[in-house]
């Protein structure tokens, strides 16, 4: 493990349960990225200016921290554009059909000890062990 | 405008998470999922903290009788395991496998810049609207 952090690991996730927390003090809602910008895309979503609010939050956030620490995206590896755009659709169509992705299902739903988001969680986690095995070592690395 | 200022100030202290994590970097994320590789378990102390933090606080907050700024809490209430559950996951887990994004570093790092990040929520934003294209077409049976 060349690349082990857990204590920022560790820290960074405490900030987001932090976050999630926050987002249900004050409006009462599950800190679910998928879900919040999905509806977002929805015509006829309800109560959308929370959602916008929160998700240029998370952008101005990401705009500070690329000119304050760009270290934080440096990536040792990335997938190919055009497998990129087919993680990209593949992840928007099954958030949008399974409800919810990392954060709704993963840090939201199991911290209330949904059986709908371990359900969800263990599948994609699997899926996605599954996917990285298939392509890095039976595919030798395709990207 | 306090509402919209609380919102706009979780969603910032959310991406100071992800990218404090890692999650914004695709080369910790797929480190994480190659099990048969040189495995970084990493992301597992995200969701542990995650969840120690969640867990406690979405309790405390709970007995409050209404959040700050709604009427009522919107939690899903929903139990039922369907086919559109399992499925939808196991799509978003291969999509995440292949990118290393997921939603939220995603547009994270599609915010910051990152051409792969841009590319990959372009993908995101028409894989949801096919979605809800598709379940508009098709009748509901529930």
């Amino acid at each position: 493990m060349h690349d082990f952090t857990p204590i920022p690991a560790l820290i960074g996730g405490a900030i987001i349960g932090l976050a999630a927390s926050l987002l249900l003090l004050t409006h009462g809602k599950v800190a679910g990225i998928s879900g919040l910008y999905g509806s977002l895309l929805r015509q006829g979503t309800s109560d959308r200016a929370f959602r916008f609010w929160f998700l240029a939050g998370l952008a101005a956030m990401g705009m500070l921290v690329r000119l304050t620490w760009p270290a934080a995206f440096a990536s040792a590896w990335s997938a190919s554009l055009p497998v990129t755009l087919l993680a990209g659709l593949i992840v928007g169509f099954g958030t949008q059909l399974g409800n919810g992705c990392t954060s709704g299902h993963g840090v939201c739903g199991l911290s209330r000890l949904s059986v709908r988001s371990l359900v969800a969680t263990l599948t994609f986690m699997g899926t996605g062990f599954a996917t990285v095995f298939v392509v890095r070592h039976l595919l030798g690395g395709a990207r | 405008m306090k509402r919209n200022a609380a919102a706009f100030g979780a969603g910032a202290l959310f991406a100071v998470g992800l990218a404090l994590s890692g999650m914004t970097r695709p080369s910790k994320v797929v480190g994480f999922l190659d099990l048969a590789g040189d495995w970084d378990a990493s992301l597992a102390f995200v969701m542990m903290g995650a969840i120690a933090v969640h867990f406690v606080a979405y309790r405390v907050v709970l007995r409050r009788p209404a959040p700050l700024f709604d009427g009522r809490f919107h939690l899903p209430t929903r139990k039922d395991i369907d086919l559109r559950l399992v499925l939808g996951a196991a799509l978003f887990g291969v999509g995440w496998g292949l990118g290393g994004y997921c939603p939220g570093p995603g547009l994270v790092s599609a915010a910051a810049g990152s051409p792969g990040a841009l590319v990959f929520v372009v993908g995101m934003t028409a894989g949801m609207l096919i979605e809800q294209a598709v379940a508009r077409a098709l009748p509901r049976r529930e």
